[in-house]
């Protein structure tokens, strides 16, 4: 599962990056950190295109960089996503599409043409002869395109949204989601979004000031309460569950896990397919009897595993649900003190609201 | 036509065509590389080989004919390396005369495929690598397509500067018909011997030349169209 090394050391004037991780070679990772930490320069550094000496990368067993090896960009088997979609001015969308697709040999294009346009939605744009009369969105995925066109062996995805208005990013969100579905490509991708990260990553690596700080699964990452994910304003957990029920008369789908079940609006996917639920630290509140007469309708019973303080007023509580599940929940010091809130203590969690982002 | 231009005149137009195609075609084979490493390099070198290649935009014509024609000839390095490679002498000869219209013309290739090329963004020749084309395929599939407007320039500049040079030809080409006798001095020469008419013709015919050259640049180079 840990199949990509990286050790990287790189000494600017006014930045260091020093990392040594192994990275599982399947799913999204992301690499997620403020700007400044090092997440892009750790990207470009995989990538080749920042030549860190002394450095060391093996992609599945193979030797990309060690000693004075250094594969040059162009032999690796990758695909780059920049911010900006960089799509070549003087070539047609269907020229940009097949650039690096006509540059592997033919034996080794797993990724055909027609596959991308109807993953990516690019039957429209493809008889465009000029990319600057796509719009943001439909550049950046025929930019996305062009890359698996390459048949990558790992794609590197440097914020590919964060160049792009609200409404471009929700139209091109769906489309990774899939893309992380449908093709067996590990991807890497950075983002200072904890929401694009939660609803993308299977792997999260927080860097800070060039260092990795902690790396794991998202859920468990997300959980913790000693980093710094559980002070951001959308800290919360990720909850993977089953549909298993859907109630047309009140028009809400529940959805199952291990330890409980959430009620949320009606979602169009089949009963047993697996989605993932987001649970913002801000919407779980704690009582210490089961409630009654509540709206909220979804209160799950959960242990506290962990108290911290966030800032003079509040503290975050981890709460365990059922055997593997984690919630967050941020709630004033006062209401602490006043319940008796203490680590190990049975408590119910009111959550109240979900988000279901894939 | 045999009145208007003699026989003379129609050789130095033609010898004048034969050196400015040369010696444009020259000027683009090593003013590329040139022009592109100025436009990347971080090298501490930038700055004097840019100020080098300039040289010539300043320089009185008959000062780099005069230092050409010191080391080209019989005692000069340039001189003695082709009078041992059995080559003989460079003045006064065609082969002579290109290379010093080559080093005069430089400046007018180098800097606006420089121009170009810097506006290049490295971002582009990034998103190549990472598609698998190595330095040489970029260069052929991005950078050259992208600095059409800077070739077609450089080309026009190049060849037109050639054409109108005056003073180089005068120092290293002297005024031997068919070999170095371009047409400004051959107009020269009409003028020297009261030849108005003819010096009419052939200046008109340069004038001409020169304003069609330009109206091509400006109206085709799509340089406005791109980034």
């Amino acid at each position: 599962m840990t199949a990509i090394h990286a050790r990287f050391k790189l000494d600017y004037s006014n930045f260091a990056l020093d990392v040594d991780i192994e990275l599982p070679s399947r799913g999204v990772t992301a690499l997620f950190g403020p700007s400044g930490s090092g997440k892009t320069t750790l990207l470009r550094c995989i990538a080749g295109l920042e030549r860190a000496e002394g450095g060391l990368l093996r992609v599945n067993g193979e030797v990309w960089q060690e000693g004075t090896k250094f594969l040059p960009v162009h032999r690796r088997p990758l695909g780059y996503v920049f911010q900006e979609a960089s799509l070549f001015p003087h070539l047609s969308v269907l020229r940009n599409l097949e650039y690096g697709w006509q540059r592997i040999p033919p034996a080794e294009r797993k990724v055909q043409l027609d596959q991308v346009v109807s993953l990516l939605g690019l039957s429209h744009t493809i008889a465009r002869k000029d990319p600057a009369s796509l719009s943001g969105g439909e550049r950046q995925r025929v930019a996305i395109g062009r890359a698996l066109l390459s048949s990558p062996r790992l794609l590197l995805m440097d914020e590919p949204l964060s160049a792009l208005d609200a409404a471009s990013k929700q139209e091109i969100l769906p489309y990774l989601e899939q893309l992380h579905g449908e093709l067996e490509i590990p991807v890497f991708y950075v983002s200072h979004a904890l929401d694009e990260v939660a609803r993308l990553a299977d792997h999260l690596v927080l860097l800070e000031k060039g260092r990795v700080i902690a790396s794991g699964t998202l859920s468990e990452t997300l959980s913790r309460l000693d980093l710094p994910t559980a002070h951001l304003n959308d800290a919360g957990a990720v909850i993977e569950a089953t549909v298993s029920v859907h109630d047309d008369k009140y028009h809400l789908t529940r959805l199952d896990f291990n330890g409980g079940n959430l009620w949320v609006s009606k979602v169009e996917r089949a009963v047993g397919s697996v989605v993932r639920a987001r649970v913002l630290a801000r919407d779980v509140s704690i009582a210490i009897t089961a409630p009654h007469g509540s709206s909220i309708t979804n209160i799950l019973a959960a242990r506290i595993a962990e108290i911290q303080d966030e800032g003079p007023d509040r503290v975050n509580l981890r709460l365990a649900v059922g055997g593997e599940h984690m919630l967050l929940s941020r709630i004033t010091r006062r209401s602490r003190d006043q319940l008796g809130l203490a680590v190990g203590m049975d408590v119910f969690a009111q959550v109240k609201s979900v988000a279901l982002i894939a | 036509m045999d009145s208007t231009f003699s026989a003379a005149d129609l050789s130095a137009i033609w010898l004048t065509c034969k050196l400015a195609t040369v010696v444009t075609i020259i000027l683009l084979l090593i003013g590329t590389p040139i022009a592109w490493w100025l436009a990347r390099t971080r090298s501490w070198w930038k700055g004097p080989v840019g100020a080098v290649v300039a040289i010539p935009i300043v320089l009185p014509p008959t000062v780099l004919g005069f230092y050409l024609l010191v080391a080209m000839g019989p005692h000069g390095p340039l001189g003695q390396l082709t009078q041992t490679l059995g080559i003989g002498l460079l003045p006064f000869t065609f082969a002579g005369l290109v290379i010093a219209s080559v080093l005069y013309s430089l400046p007018f290739v180098v800097q606006p495929l420089q121009n170009v090329f810097e506006g290049i963004p490295e971002r582009a020749l990034e998103t190549a690598a990472t598609l698998r084309a190595s330095a040489p395929d970029t260069f052929f599939s991005v950078v050259l397509p992208l600095a059409k407007p800077g070739f077609l320039t450089a080309s026009v500049l190049g060849f037109a500067h050639t054409v109108g040079e005056f003073g180089v030809v005068l120092m290293i080409g002297g005024n031997i018909p068919e070999q170095t006798r371009v047409a400004s001095v051959q107009i020269y020469d009409h003028v020297e011997a009261m030849e108005y008419t003819q010096a009419h013709w052939l200046s008109a015919g340069m004038l001409v030349f020169s304003f069609v050259v330009l109206l091509v640049l400006y109206t085709f180079n799509p340089t406005g169209k791109r980034r």
